[in-house]
């Protein structure tokens, strides 16, 4: 069998919310060996759920991504098995220690000293008042590289403002870049695609780190300012401000060079959107080639022959009143069926497809993406699987979501050598624990 | 050019040659992260060019092959070089660039460089070991193989986009290419992933990346309402402003909108931020743990929040917001983002002298690395600027050369 890419190299894992695991996720998926340290006596919100015993008609308040847990029963160990998280902890390895104490810093810095990369993206400030630093990391083990993800960067003004995906998004210009064009943007879902680039970036970062490493022997730090990292996904507004002056407002689903139509269209349904049995249809079209063939998959209606329809600054002119006509098309016909139909004859169409369909879709069960993982814990679910196929380097699944502390024994035994007595010393001090605190709601 | 770059130290990926034969957005946003980052990355285009020369915007929304400021972005530190693949004289002067190159990356459709020629067999033949990333919208095998996408279209399938927007209202999308952005940056994990086996394990691949495994897999909330289905049988509804909490959300404010998503996480700070306000501080129905969660009682609050936030611009409220460690986020525009001392003081924008665009104001670094990281050695190349000093460089014979140059300017 092949050695993975990152096969030999160790990180440790000091993350919280999303941009951080994904970053980690993706090294791990790699075949790096990823540890998670985290502490039993603190609560990290956002990192193994919102709470760490949420009560199930808290739950079943939210939307299925936070409260969707094993048959609506949060269990015994909510942490192993939030939704919003669980699918992060794959391919890691999870051991516990208290950083509030000296010698649960002591363990930090040996485990620091036999690894090759540690990444953080707390809240600036959380690892300094424990005494983390890049000059420790860096006494610690001299050739260590330090990954950081400060919101907004580890200087200037914001420097220590507290946020989220979604808010540092507002800040770069996405929310008032998105969304209906007759709401305001508090119609906007939140979405975290800054965690996304984030996650990807950070993964790179890290093998370019390394990259350096194998060359010159040096470590270094990385600061990944998550808003400026954001920034690339909305290159066309950021470029047209600066070539043109022009302050881009939200276009809503229609394409961004006004090529029309483009847009999603009611198809027939399933049920109601409460019952999020609603179904849509996503269609592009780019060319006046692609308009005559889906004029023609529509049966050549009458009021496609409408002149205004034959350019694409006709169409783009006239777009509100071609799209209602396309939805007298659509309205009554299957989604799936469309899309067939629509591709076959070269034009972009697709489902607006609610996740549970993903799992039954043709082209996803060819590629075998969806995978199972057993986790003592919860049981034996259906996993995404991994974003890229390396045919002779394969993503596999080894190790199943993290339960908290899985992995104590390996890291304080093998990773880090130590005597079963030290182990106990360890664990009498409340460091090495597979549950949290009780009196953590 | 930014003065700083001129002292620049070494770049991480200054031994690295990326052969790249991508168009569009995704697969230039990933080689670009591998230039920006100091791979001599050589963008082979067709004789009219990337199609991304013809997307806007423009300066002066004159539509011109060396004017779009999405090719400009997406083109920084590479040369550019034009091959007509369908030519024996194109596959000739390919064949001696793969013999110098660590890595090939393309997003042809699947089975086209089979069917010119170069496919991963050719690039074996020529240069064994060389790793070949090929990028497509489906992956290279399924059903769907040949399927087109948008970013619409692609976030729509792939994506949690049904998810986004008005329950009684269709889905939204993200903004402009974001979609696209995202699928590039995972695009570029897999890349490097196949650059460090290639190097450190001596493995060389075909490595399949579909850009609807990179949303299907991908962390914007997809894996989680897939698992959270799984889990439960339960699914996410569309529905936008229907979480709300005191605060969460986004508000209105004197001068625009303000994001406080989560913001109820830490009841104390959002006192601390409001300034223990007696409506807050004595109404048990704003206070008391368990009375927070009653979603009736939001209202109420928003009342009282909504006036305080009125009554300030979003900058007041963000520097409110920070004081006080509230999760928080102003909407800004462009305007705003561009005219922000923050991002200015921090170097994050970058100024460059362009042929066809003159003076440019771009956006910087995706991230800082203390032992050199990214800079701006060169602009997108014209189309073909680079042709003659490339094919001479990487030994193309004259009558080659001369038939490929040509050939551009027929």
């Amino acid at each position: 069998m092949n050695s993975k890419p990152l096969e030999g190299f160790r990180v440790v894992d000091l993350c919280v919310v999303w941009a951080g695991p994904f970053a980690t996720l993706q090294l791990a998926d790699l075949g790096a060996e990823v540890i998670k340290a985290e502490n039993p006596h603190v609560w990290q919100p956002m990192t193994r759920g919102g709470a760490a015993r949420p009560p199930a008609p808290l739950l079943a308040a939210q939307p299925a991504w936070a409260g969707g847990y094993p048959d609506s029963d949060p269990g015994d160990r909510p942490w192993d098995y939030s939704p919003t998280f669980v699918s992060l902890f794959r391919n890691k390895k999870s051991f516990t220690v208290d950083l509030r104490k000296p010698e649960g810093m002591d363990v930090l810095g040996r485990l620091v000293a036999v690894s090759d990369v540690v990444y953080e993206n707390n809240a600036t400030g959380t690892l300094e008042k424990l005494g983390i630093t890049y000059e420790w990391l860096r006494r610690t083990n001299p050739t260590i590289i330090y990954v950081r993800v400060p919101a907004y960067g580890s200087t200037g003004p914001y420097f220590d403002a507290r946020a989220l995906g979604v808010h540092l998004e507002g800040v770069m210009g996405h929310s008032l870049l998105r969304g209906y064009e007759d709401a305001d943007p508090s119609s906007n879902t939140s979405i975290f695609s800054g965690d996304y680039m984030a996650g990807c970036q950070g993964a790179f970062a890290v093998m370019a780190a390394l990259w350096h490493r194998e060359k010159t022997g040096e470590g270094q730090l990385i600061e990944i300012g998550q808003a400026e990292n954001a920034s690339a996904m909305f290159t066309q507004a950021i470029m047209d401000y600066s070539l043109n002056g022009r302050v881009q407002t939200t276009i809503g689903n229609r394409d961004l060079d006004g090529r029309h139509p483009s847009g999603v269209y009611p198809c027939l349904s399933a049920g109601t959107a409460e019952e999020c049995l609603d179904r849509w249809i996503a269609i592009s079209v780019e060319t006046d080639a692609q308009w005559e063939s889906l004029v023609a998959i529509m049966g050549s209606p009458d009021w496609a022959q409408d002149p205004r329809f034959g350019t694409n600054g006709g169409r783009l002119a006239a777009h509100k009143e071609l799209d209602q006509l396309i939805a007298s098309f659509t309205r009554d016909k299957d989604d799936y069926e469309l899309m067939h139909a629509f591709q076959a004859a070269g034009v972009a169409a697709a489902p607006v497809l609610e996740v549970s369909r993903s799992f039954d879709d043709p082209q996803f069960k060819a590629r075998g993406f969806y995978r199972p993982l057993t986790q003592p814990s919860s049981g034996t679910y259906q996993y995404s699987g991994p974003m890229w196929n390396l045919p002779e380097t394969p993503v596999e699944f080894t190790q199943a979501p993290a339960m908290f502390g899985e992995h104590n024994d390996y890291v304080y035994s093998e990773v880090l050598g130590m005597s079963s007595s030290e182990i106990a010393t360890l664990k009498a001090a409340g460091h090495i624990a597979t549950v949290f605190d009780e009196d953590i709601p | 050019m930014n003065s700083s770059s001129t002292a620049a130290p070494v770049q991480p990926l200054s031994d690295v040659t990326v052969l790249d034969l991508t168009h569009h957005i995704v697969g230039p946003y990933a080689t670009k992260l591998f230039g920006d980052f100091g791979a001599d990355v050589i963008k082979v285009e067709k004789p009219d060019g990337d199609i991304a020369r013809s997307l806007g915007p423009f300066k002066d929304d004159e539509a011109h092959p060396e004017s779009s400021g999405l090719f400009f972005y997406l083109n920084t530190n590479k040369r550019s070089l034009v091959l007509d693949l369908k030519s024996e004289a194109g596959l000739s002067a390919l064949r001696q660039l793969a013999t110098g190159a660590d890595i090939v990356v393309e997003s042809f459709s699947p089975e086209t460089l089979d069917r010119l020629g170069c496919g991963w067999e050719f690039f074996q033949s020529v240069n064994p070991g060389l790793p070949l990333v090929s990028i497509s919208n489906f992956g290279q095998d399924g059903p769907y193989r040949h399927y087109r996408v948008s970013d619409l279209v692609l976030y729509a399938f792939a994506g949690e986009m049904y998810s986004m927007g008005e329950t009684d209202r269709e889905p939204t999308k993200m903004a402009g290419t974001a979609a696209l952005f995202e699928s590039g940056a995972s695009a570029a994990v897999a890349t490097f992933a196949a650059l460090w086996a290639s190097k450190r394990h001596g493995i060389a691949q075909h490595v399949d990346v579909s850009l609807a495994e990179t949303h299907l897999g991908g962390v914007d909330r997809r894996h989680a309402t897939a698992i959270g289905f799984e889990f439960s049988g339960r699914r996410t509804m569309r529905a936008s402003g229907a979480i709300r909490g005191m605060p969460s959300g986004i508000y209105p404010c004197a001068d625009g909108y303000v994001d406080f998503t989560n913001a109820q996480l830490h009841p104390d700070r959002v006192a601390d931020m409001l300034g223990h306000p007696d409506w807050l501080m004595n109404d048990s129905r704003f206070t008391d743990v368990l009375q927070r969660m009653n979603p009736n009682t939001v209202g109420d609050f928003d009342t009282h929040f909504l006036e305080w936030c009125l009554a300030q611009t979003k900058r007041e409220i963000w520097s409110e917001a920070r004081r006080a460690r509230v999760m928080c986020g102003p909407l800004f525009t462009m305007e705003d983002l561009f005219n922000d001392d923050h991002f200015r003081d921090r170097g994050f924008w970058e100024e460059a002298e362009h042929q066809a665009l003159g003076r440019v104001t771009l956006p910087g670094r995706p991230f800082l690395m203390s032992e050199g990281g990214w800079a701006l050695k060169r602009t997108a190349p014209l189309l073909g600027e680079h042709s003659t000093e490339l094919l001479a460089e990487f030994g193309v014979n004259q009558e080659t050369t001369r038939e490929i140059l040509e050939g551009r300017t027929r």
